[in-house]
């Protein structure tokens, strides 16, 4: 069968290589390396300033309501979200509950299906990405395109996402220019043939293909940044007014939501609203933000649909320790500061939510079952600069640490030996006794009077699994006398 | 002549690391304190925070070293560890194991411990109440900020002023990015066994942080962390680079005499 939209790459991201296996991947790619280091460095600055702005204080107060709403959202959430389907339903719009992503991808394809289109226009949306809505359309006849430019990009490139926020991050203008001359004439309307990569020209082109798409949708597709269970309300947080379009265009709106996204009461989105654009796009205020409360006769969309999706946030909530997660507003301040991200890219975690939210959340969400789920946790240096960013101070390094605590007594349970279980064991025997710690050290100290012997000072490749540091590094010889000898020699006696 | 540390009796924490590895860090500590007016005792229980341990999952042993910990140091008004990282590990992952086992007597125990425990840039400056040493070290240091010791442990400016203090020595900063950021915040890269288990992550990020740190012109890199100075002097040595990696500890001690 032909697709009607670009295909992706083959396979699914669960099951993805490793970390560690995409992470060697992607590091030996020099340009997609400038790419992220320059993007990366720039928007850090500039998150900084426009924080910065705000005063240390008052971005604190605003940190720190927004983690309690948060809060009370995941505490109370069958509450606020039973009074959101109530004020929905009570404007116009029809609810629907999907466990997980097959049921919310049926739900979207009946919906579709049922109105007798083969295309719909798409808003940015991480969990449609999540549940690979795109996909399941595309199975059932249906051509769902994207609208977001940085989206078409990816869509047109038969590529994933690589970032929450910026999912071409990792293409630069010259790349994005021979993709819209190559791909955009197969799909819609093509590219000039004298495309620049100029940005503005590159804009221009895609302002220009994505034009028909718009004027001949009939269904849109949106996720939400936010939910209010006081009004019924959607709110869609943009940079680009291609989700103005989607949100008026269409006769029929289906809006796919995760149920950790509802807020309380309109007012609880004053703090979210500074919060999100400064932390995501560092800009005050984003260009476009759009609020729909159901249907208004004779203004957009005439159906509307809400989709509450909950894919395995249930089982995040259970966990005590995994919960804040859910507090995330998808801002991407965690990605951007992170050294490991910074290095690899978003295509290297096998997840739709890369970087340190990412490596907390995909195995809340997704368990760790497989083996890309398994290595997520260790994907970190622990070096906590994502957690000084999040602008819902999510406690990241600590999920990130628990994860780790899960995959390591999965690890203990299974019936086979393994070296890290082994090596911890031995550790732990060492170190619960500061008499066989002493003996460990004696031990150091007689191969490092060997070494000194030889003249050996440092330690050049060794066997593995000491090579994974060693291939690269030198490690320093043992000294001949540890710390604890030294001080019994000489201080003992003369005290 | 009376000293700023005259009176006070201080619990060494070698640190396991150091320990091993790098003895004349702790016996710096020793030199620096005691040259400051203090008592040092080396509590012979000690072995080590399980700070590795807990970062890489396994809670129930992390659990056996913070009972070690506990019973060597309980006695102690003052620990001091030359280590931001042992020294968070102590400040937030002993209270984070003893609530996951649900052990109330080892919580309270830890509770006790947690303010005892200093860094010690934390312990010259906060309970001494001297940024003014004595050293000399006569040689160009730029200074790494070690994340734990930056973010968790959060010691700030204290090892700025430290180093400002000392006579002969010529400070230079690691650079900004090319955003403006200051490169010493960054990563090196060690992150304990995140450098076994994503080996070559860890290397592309200490590989740019001695980039960092050549394009300074120093003689030493120093930081409050021999496992970080440990992966960047791993690096500089292979590389055979004109740099050497030393504890501030080490540079603290320092003396004319040493000097000469």
């Amino acid at each position: 069968m032909t697709r009607l939209t670009p295909a992706p790459p083959p396979g699914k991201l669960i099951d993805s290589p490793p970390f560690k296996v995409n992470a060697k991947k992607e590091l030996a790619n020099p340009v997609l390396r400038k790419n992220l280091r320059f993007a990366t460095h720039t928007i850090r600055a500039k998150r900084r300033l426009r924080v910065s702005e705000v005063g240390e204080e008052a971005w604190q107060q605003l940190r720190d309501a927004a983690a309690e709403i948060k809060d009370r959202v995941a505490r109370h959430l069958d509450t606020y979200l039973l009074q959101l389907e109530e004020t929905l339903t009570a404007k116009g719009a029809v609810v629907h509950w999907a466990r997980d992503a097959a049921e919310a991808n049926q739900i979207v394809v009946d919906l579709v299906k049922a109105k007798q289109v083969q295309d719909v226009v798409k808003i940015k949306s991480m969990v449609t990405q999540e549940i690979d809505l795109n996909e399941s359309l595309e199975a059932n006849g249906v051509a769902a395109w994207e609208t977001d430019l940085a989206e078409l990009i990816v869509q047109l490139g038969h590529d994933r996402p690589s970032h929450i926020l910026v999912p071409a991050i990792h293409r630069n203008r010259s790349e994005v220019r021979e993709i819209f001359l190559r791909e955009m004439g197969r799909y819609g309307t093509p590219a000039p043939a004298d495309l620049s990569n100029d940005p503005p020209v590159l804009a221009a082109a895609a302002r220009t293909h994505l034009r028909n798409k718009f004027l001949a949708a009939k269904v849109a597709i949106s996720g939400g940044n936010f939910a209010i269970a006081e009004t019924g309300t959607l709110v869609i947080v943009e940079s680009e007014g291609n989700g103005r379009m989607c949100l008026t265009l269409p006769e029929t709106l289906i809006s796919v939501v995760g149920i950790e996204k509802v807020l309380p009461t309109f007012d609880d989105l004053e703090v979210f609203l500074q919060l999100l654009p400064r932390s995501s796009t560092a800009e005050r205020m984003n260009p476009y933000t759009s609020m729909w409360s159901g249907i208004t006769p004779g203004d957009g969309p005439q159906e509307l649909h809400v989709v509450l999706v909950d894919n395995g946030r249930t089982q995040a909530l259970a966990d005590e320790i995994g919960r804040p997660a859910l507090r995330c507003i998808r801002c991407s301040a965690c990605l951007n500061i992170c050294p490991v991200y910074e290095r690899v890219g978003g295509h290297a975690y096998g997840s739709v939510y890369p970087g340190p939210i990412g490596i907390a959340l995909t195995p809340q969400l997704r368990g760790i079952k497989s083996v890309i789920d398994k290595s997520l946790p260790f994907a970190c240096s622990l070096c906590n600069a994502c957690a000084d960013v999040c602008p819902v101070q999510i406690p990241l390094p600590e999920i990130i640490v628990h994860n780790r605590n899960r995959v390591a007594e999965a690890k203990q349970s299974e019936r086979r030996p393994h070296l890290e279980t082994t090596a911890v064991g031995a550790m732990t025997w060492v170190w619960k006794n500061p008499k066989h710690w002493e003996k460990m050290l004696k031990l150091a100290g007689l191969s490092g009077k060997a070494l000194a012997a030889l003249r050996v000072q440092s330690l050049g490749p060794l066997p593995p699994p000491i090579s994974a540091w060693s291939n690269a590094r030198d490690l320093p010889a043992p000294p001949a006398q540890s710390f604890r000898e030294w001080w019994k020699r000489n201080r003992e006696g003369a005290q | 002549m009376s000293q700023p540390g005259d009176g006070i009796r201080v619990a060494l924490f070698a640190t396991c690391i150091n320990d091993v590895m790098f003895p004349n860090t702790p016996k710096a500590v020793v030199k620096l304190l005691e040259r400051l007016g203090c008592t040092v005792d080396f509590p012979f229980g000690q072995t080590c925070c399980g700070q590795m341990f807990t970062n890489t999952g396994y809670y129930k042993e992390g659990l056996t070293t913070v009972h070690t910990y506990v019973d060597a140091f309980e006695r102690y008004d003052y620990i001091v560890a030359p280590s931001g990282s042992c020294v968070g590990a102590v400040r937030h992952q002993h209270p984070m194991l003893a609530e996951w086992a649900g052990d109330e007597l080892l919580l309270a125990r830890v509770c006790k411990l947690v303010p005892r425990t200093f860094d010690l840039s934390e312990f010259l400056v906060d309970v001494l109440g001297v940024t003014d040493v004595g050293a000399f070290f006569p040689h160009k240091v730029t200074y790494h900020a070690t994340c734990h010791s930056l973010r968790v442990t959060k010691v700030g400016e204290r090892p700025y002023q430290l180093l400002q203090a000392v006579r002969g020595l010529d400070f230079v900063e690691l650079p900004s990015d090319e955003a403006g950021l200051p490169t010493a915040e960054e990563c090196c890269g060690f992150g304990g066994t995140f450098s076994l288990k994503n080996p070559d992550v860890s290397v592309a990020m200490v590989s740019e942080k001695v980039r960092n740190i050549l394009a300074t012109g120093a003689e030493y890199v120093t930081a409050g962390d021999n496992s970080c100075l440990m992966n960047i002097g791993g690096l500089l040595h292979r590389q055979k680079a004109p740099v050497k990696a030393i504890h501030l500890a080490e540079i603290l001690a320092s003396t004319e005499e040493d000097a000469a």
